[in-house]
């Protein structure tokens, strides 16, 4: 029996106009630290930094909230980047040595960041006819002149470009080649020797016309540019790393290879310096490696800062990380956990100021920013207002709490202050601070929670467009692990020379892997949160505002209920700590539940009003009354046959991480490199090891040709017993006369089970409930025909409303729910959704979405929709993200589809795992370890950065017209195509509406409510409910056999029936 | 040529509602009449059997060879009826004792397993055990059908396969490959998914209806082409309780030919010029209806490709006579049935014109082979 399942063809004009004022899709800002930076550059006079990365992306920050992306049409790494100081103007150059011109420009009052001008050097050279080996091919260093205009390029061919940066094109015949410089250096010197690439570029402080050259070799030469000839020579023998000029021009500082600097002054007396005024190895006497990077910079108060990286002893500490800050007597070697990218200091650049007084110091390193306050004493580290390394320890997990009430958030931040001392006016020390942030004040506090695999939480104020760190849990505490020992005993072993100073948080080494984080819930308002992790623990705290010292009550559950001939073959549980220990501000633990056998928790949901807290893990489900301490439930949803279960699925996954943890450490003890160029070759050879990963595994697929097999889910199939969802719900599960707390779980073969709980009321006032147990009888039992996993269950109210979270309702925060029954079940697996009427559980409405699109749910969230047009008007739609990367949003109850995007790669399977959407239609995903993006489903709530820049540089006409494309955000930083499907009407002056949605919180009664367009127009939503045999089988254990009976009996008329009333 | 030309007889009594019977036991023929239009109750039917045969005191199995060739019993008056009206002139009767009689041989099976009819009859019957009765259709359950005949091009195959309450596993991998198309461009290479393989004794296999190498072109109704393997993978086991598939078998010699709009059941003869003025009510297969899932179905559609070409003149030469109706290789029906499709002319070609026409809305439009390439893939072009 086909049906033919046309499109809609002509849809509801009414209803298309209100889906573009519910519905659009925007990627708006990416939050945390960008993935592989590459290059840094800072503007003094704008106090804006730009970071490059390896994939070719440029970000620009400024004060919180002022951010810039651009991505360079190529996926190419960004080797340097320059600002144009004051101009708002970046000059950029990739690893395919292609300068790339980006400017700040404004449209509407917004400043948006735009690639003007690209030139790429010609591949053959020889334009200039005199220099036939030399080459532009290779440009090693850039330096900016003449304010910008012209754009100096060192080559490694030893010779020197210039190039008018206004048009991106050479200035042909200034080209200075080695041979040139060459004339004017002693015979003795020369030795017939080439002098190597240019290896450094430095503009004199004061004099436009010089500029100093370093070679590789080791010369230093100030060129005269107006005069067109050498004006000193430096005769270094040493391999130059960097070069710094001193302020007022009369000294110069020199690095090189061997991990010694130099010190050359001016001596204007005669035009050639054959020795350094003075040369020193900081961390001689043994071989060291290069200095990569030196900066001079002298202060009023006297003596200088001298600031490097590397230089550190070959042998002993070539593997770390460091940067060294030297000031008279003081030294410091900051030690970092991964590469040094760059650094600068934020200081005078004023031209009448004869000191620089450092304010700041700027390190990026690979994984994350650091910035140290030089002024204060100790030269402490100032807390970055955004570019939070999301991944200090790796992501496991994340949620998204909306609407924070105001007081719970200012404990959360009192908390996190607590945490970390740090001045309280820590922004106000930032010292990069341009730009101005136009984005409204978020009339709502968002909250993202972070789990991560050292078994931390992290709360993140994620409201606006800088994801701010607000506060840590830590609940390793409670455990004992093995490793923490060892570490501390290191530490105290170390030497005091080097003065190491560990800096920076990027920590992704885990003690314990059964520590991870999982599941993560937050009631929002009674400050009760469940982390839930890798070894079965489910840990239930509360926030106190003092440190406290309690025992943690631990209880344990069994999951396998006696079942028979299983032996779990996973890891061992965790040994929580006994006795009283000592807990900070914040969060503090209440109870641990850990399941048996510890598997990875799989789902847990928290229920605050009742104090119950259901989890489940790949072996069953249990509840748990924390009031009491007592358990409630424990039911196995292992299925006899599933014997794959019991090998502990996640210790193989755990085995994966392991080997990559040390191949890891491997790779790390191995970079014995500091030089640049090797530098290079070691990031080759991680590349390598890279694709020698990645091979490893599709090898023996591309064997075989690849095919898949037909074979519908089976009851015995592997892992059906992991509890994907579970859900809290004041519903009809009885009968249609009385509402009841309920629980429902979902499994991964597609079966629901739901309880009928008997929660003692709490007596009128009282928060409490009387200490009377809680009680769980099993209601019903679904089993969808298609088994596919259960993602997610909801229960609707009668007007088709997800039912508000405990105490939302109570306390006047959300409408209260229809209790006159009607209530329906919302059961979406990975194949289809559906709606079931309560209390007899029958279909009622459904949309088979891989049926129909091929592709399969992974997550779903009920979102409220508000519109722009409309102030009040919202409606609630299921938001659902598939394994192709899609996100489609559905009507509901209805199910109609309304519309779809394209918004993960569907190649990033971690990106699309890590996706979460809040309640007002955004959403988040990881595009990189280290990077959410963000994006809006809803035309109204949108969070995006809005920032003007003040900026002031003559423009040519002539320039437009060789205006490239101008595109912003039309592709993601890492490379992700992102499709603009919505004009971007919004993109202009900032709109008042933006983020004010949010604090809607339910659409007024007397608004068109969406079951009535639902049902309007149902009928092409069940367009293939014929033919479909999938009739659920429903056990039903509350109602009275008679009844039951019934229900059997009525079964297929009920289906049939539900079918007549939707086909109409 | 077409043996039924030459009875001169049963032509000129064509039009009266007289069937023709010709029952046979043993090497014993009766010849006796039924009316066309009222055949009476089995009940008698039997009875008449049994006196003309002077079979009293035996018990007996009637079967009747249908236009196919495949023994199929009678042993209801459905199946009665059925035998009555679809004899095309001639209704062929053959009685066994019941104790030699092997239920097994009849049906659909007969045709699957590519026995000789009468071969069956004597040498197996005794081996087989005969618990089995043949009973009413609903005592059967559809394994799989070929759908929508009429609104397809005679190029692909939507087939459908049940899985309700069935152990079998649905049995076929699915691969990715390319596939040539006929476009207004010419001839374009497009990825495909294919058929890759079958599970010896699965759903897919026991059928018959897939092969390795079909081309696959939906999956409940919904169109593959731009989808990767994984998704269709997905869609296929999304519907696996109820799984279309709409399919480009790679073996297009045992292509359904659409020489009329009747329903694949034995109701109608098509090694005859003359069933053309004896069209049944016309029935849409669309409208599945249990009963006619039977036996005969899914054997009476899909004609085996066994046999290849160099057979073909071989078998118009052989001798007509019953023994090679009944011998009746697929083949040599269709070629009865081809031959009078073009050589009749006008009707079966308007109704593939009929059919392309009514094709055009349908957004498929991939599916919409031009005219000629219908024409093309048919048997005919092989001739």
């Amino acid at each position: 029996m086909m049906k033919f399942r046309f499109r809609r063809q002509g849809a509801d004009p009414q209803r298309e106009k209100l889906k573009q004022e519910l519905f659009a899709f925007h990627k708006t800002v990416e939050h945390g630290f960008p993935n592989q930076p590459s290059a840094l550059a800072f503007d003094p006079e704008l106090r804006i930094m730009a970071l490059g990365t390896r994939s070719g992306a440029v970000k620009i920050y400024g004060a919180p909230g002022v951010e810039f992306t651009g991505l360079h049409r190529d996926t190419a790494t960004v080797t340097q980047m320059h600002f144009l100081p004051g101009q708002g103007r970046l000059l950029t150059l990739l690893d395919d040595s292609s300068l790339h011109l980006w400017e700040i420009v404004h449209h509407n009052g917004c400043a948006h960041l735009e690639e003007a001008l690209s030139f790429q050097p010609p591949s053959r050279l020889g334009f200039d006819g005199v220099s036939a080996p030399s080459s532009l091919s290779r440009v090693t260093v850039v330096l900016l002149v003449a304010a910008g205009n012209t754009a100096a390029l060192g080559t490694e061919g030893g010779s020197i470009f210039f190039l008018d940066v206004t048009m991106l094109t050479l200035l042909e015949g200034q080209t200075l080649s080695p041979d040139e410089v060459l004339r004017s250096v002693p015979d003795d010197y020369r030795c017939g020797k080439a002098l190597g690439p240019v290896e450094s570029l430095q503009g004199h402080p004061r004099d436009p016309a010089k500029i100093l050259i370093g070679y590789s070799r080791g010369l230093l030469v100030i060129w005269n540019r107006a005069a067109q000839c050498v004006d000193h020579v430096f005769l270094g023998n040493q391999q130059l790393e960097s070069l710094c000029w001193g302020r007022d021009g009369s000294t110069i500082v020199s690095s090189h290879s061997d991990g010694s600097y130099a010190v050359w002054s001016l001596d204007t007396s005669s035009s050639l310096t054959p020795q350094p005024t003075m040369a020193t190895t900081p961390y001689g006497p043994f071989p060291c490696k290069a200095i990569n990077k030196i900066l001079w910079r002298n202060c009023e108060s006297g003596s200088h800062f001298i600031i490097f990286s590397g230089g550190m002893p070959r042998a002993s500490y070539g593997d770390r990380h460091c940067v060294s800050v030297l000031r008279a007597e003081t030294l410091v070697t900051l030690d970092f956990t991964s590469r040094i990218i760059d650094f600068f200091t934020v200081h005078s650049t004023r031209p009448e100021d004869s000191f620089d007084d450092p304010q700041a110091l700027a390190v990026l390193l690979e994984e994350e920013l650091v910035v140290l306050d030089l002024q204060a004493p100790g030269w402490p580290a100032v807390p970055a207002p955004y570019l939070a390394p999301l991944h200090s320890s790796a992501i496991t997990c994340s949620a998204h709490v909306a609407n924070v009430p105001a007081k719970l958030w200012a404990r959360i931040v009192s908390a996190g202050e607590q945490q970390s001392p740090q001045p309280a006016s820590g922004a106000s020390n930032w010292p990069i601070t341009g730009g101005r942030n136009l984005a409204q004040e978020p009339s709502q506090r968002g909250l993202l929670l972070t789990g991560h695999e050292d078994g931390t939480v992290r709360f993140w104020d994620a409201s606006g467009v800088a994801l701010r760190p607000l506060y840590k849990l830590s609940t390793a505490g409670l455990f004992q692990t093995e490793c923490e020992h060892a570490d501390s005993l290191a530490q105290a072993a170390e030497d005091d020379w080097p003065p190491f100073r560990k800096v920076g948080c990027f920590d992704p080494y885990s003690d314990d892997p059964r520590l991870g984080v999982q599941k993560v819930a937050l009631c929002k308002y009674t400050a009760q949160m469940v982390v839930a992790g890798t070894a079965g623990q489910v840990l239930v705290l509360e926030l106190s505002d003092v440190p406290a010292e309690k025992a943690v009550s631990v209880a344990s559950m069994d999951l396998l209920q006696d079942r028979e001939g299983f032996t779990w073959k996973g890891h061992e549980r965790l040994s929580p700590r006994t006795g009283p220990l000592p807990w900070p501000a914040g969060f503090q633990p209440r109870v641990l539940v850990q399941c048996l056998p510890p598997a990875a928790v799989t789902a847990v949901t928290l229920q605050a009003e009742w104090s119950l807290v259901a989890f489940g893990t790949s072996h069953g489900f249990g509840l748990f009354d924390y009031q009491r301490k007592a358990p409630v439930l424990a039911r196995c949803t292992l299925h006899p046959n599933d014997s794959l279960a019991m090998e502990g699925p996640l210790s193989r996954v755990k085995s994966l991480k392991k080997s990559l943890r040390q191949s890891f450490r491997r790779i790390r003890k191995s970079r014995v490199s500091g030089k640049k160029r090797v530098a290079n070759a070691n990031s080759k050879l991680q590349e390598a090891n890279a694709q020698l990963a990645e091979q490893a595994c599709p090898h023996d697929v591309e064997t075989t040709p690849v095919q898949r097999r037909i074979e519908p889910r089976s009851a015995d199939d592997s892992l059906s017993g992991v509890v994907r969802c579970l859900c809290f719900a004041d519903t009809f599960l009885r009968d249609a006369a009385h509402h009841g707390p309920t629980m429902w779980a979902g499994t991964n073969s597609g079966s629901v089970f739901a309880y009928a709980l008997e929660v003692p009321a709490a007596t009128s006032g009282g928060e409490k409930r009387p200490e009377r147990a809680v009680e769980a009888v099993l209601g019903k039992e679904v089993q969808l025909m298609h088994r596919a996993p259960v993602v997610a269950i909801a229960v609707l109210d009668g007007r088709g409303r997800p039912l508000p979270e405990p105490y939302e309702a109570s306390r006047d925060l959300a409408q209260a729910p229809d209790m006159q029954g009607g209530h329906a079940v919302l059961i979406a697996s990975e194949e289809q959704f559906k709606v079931f009427t309560l209390p007899k559980v029958s279909a009622k409405t459904k949309f088979k979405l891989t049926a129909h699109e091929g592709c399969r749910v992974r997550k779903v969230a009920l979102a409220t929709f508000a519109s722009v047009a409309c102030e009040d008007y919202a409606e609630t739609c299921l938001a659902c993200l598939t394994n192709l990367g899609d996100v489609h949003v559905f009507s509901v109850p209805g199910l109609r589809p309304q519309v779809h995007y394209s918004c993960i790669r569907k190649e990033d399977i971690s990106g699309i795992a890590s996706c979460v959407f809040t309640r007002h239609g955004q959403g988040f995903y990881l595009i990189s370890p280290s990077e959410f993006e963000r994006f809006s489903l809803s035309a109204r709530n949108i969070t995006e950065p809005l920032c003007s820049l003040d900026i002031a540089w003559p423009r040519d006409g002539s320039q437009a017209s060789q205006r490239l494309q101008e595109s912003p955000k039309l592709s993601q930083a890492n490379g992700t195509p992102s499709i603009m499907l919505a004009p971007q009407s919004h993109d202009g002056s900032p709109n008042p509406a933006h983020c004010k949605g949010a604090d809607t919180p339910e659409p007024p009664e007397a608004t068109l409510s969406p079951m009535s367009i639902d049902s309007a127009t149902s009928a092409d939503t069940t367009l293939d409910t014929t033919g479909d045999v999938t009739v659920e089988d429903v056990k039903d254990f509350l109602g009275s056999s008679e009844e039951s009976e019934r229900n059997l009996r009525n079964l297929a008329e009920d289906e049939a029936r539900a079918h007549a009333i939707l086909i109409k | 040529m077409n043996r039924s030309f030459h009875k001169s007889q049963t032509l000129r009594f064509y039009d009266c509602s007289a069937v023709e019977v010709k029952s046979k036991f043993g090497a014993e023929f009766r010849r006796f009449s039924l009316d066309r239009h009222k055949p009476g109750k089995f009940e008698d039917f039997y009875q008449l059997v049994v006196h003309t045969h002077h079979l009293s005191n035996t018990e007996v199995t009637i079967g009747y060879a249908d236009v196919y060739g495949d023994l199929l019993p009678i042993n209801n008056d459905d199946n009665f009826c059925k035998a009555v009206s679809s004899a095309n002139p001639l209704l062929r009767v053959f009685i066994q004792k019941r104790e030699e009689a092997d239920h097994y041989s009849f049906g659909a099976g007969t045709l699957s397993r590519k026995k000789k009819v009468l071969v069956t009859l004597r040498d197996e019957g005794l081996r087989r055990r005969a618990h089995l009765d043949i009973g009413l259709p609903h005592d059967f359950r559809p394994v799989s059908s070929i759908i929508d005949v009429d609104i397809l091009p005679e190029t692909h195959r939507r087939v459908r396969l049940y899985r309700h309450g069935c152990e079998k596993p649905l049995g076929f991998y699915i691969r990715d490959g390319t596939s040539v198309r006929v476009t207004p461009h010419g001839l374009e290479k497009v990825p495909g998914i294919f058929i890759s393989r079958m599970v010896p004794g699965g759903l897919a296999e026991s059928t018959g209806l897939l092969a390795v190498n079909d081309e696959v072109l939906e999956v409940n109704g919904i169109e593959v082409a731009g989808k990767t393997l994984d998704q269709v993978t997905d869609m296929m086991i999304a519907n696996s309780h109820n799984l279309i598939v709409t399919v480009k078998p790679t073996n297009q010699r045992n292509n359904i030919v659409r020489s009329s709009r009747t329903s694949g059941s034995s109701g109608q003869s098509t090694d005859s010029a003359a069933s053309y003025h004896s069209l049944p009510a016309p029935h849409v297969l669309q409208n599945f209806h249990p009963d006619e899932m039977e036996s005969d179905e899914e054997a009476d559609i899909v004609i085996e490709g066994a046999l290849g070409p160099p057979h073909i003149p071989k078998t118009q030469a052989a001798p007509p006579g019953s023994l090679s109706r009944a011998n009746g290789t697929s083949l040599a029906h269709r070629l009865h049935r081809d031959l009078a499709l073009h050589g009749s002319g006008r009707e079966g070609n308007g109704s593939i014109h009929r059919l392309l026409s009514s094709l055009k809305p349908d957004p498929r439009q991939s599916l919409v082979l031009p005219q000629g390439g219908v024409e093309e893939h048919g048997p005919a072009i092989t001739l």
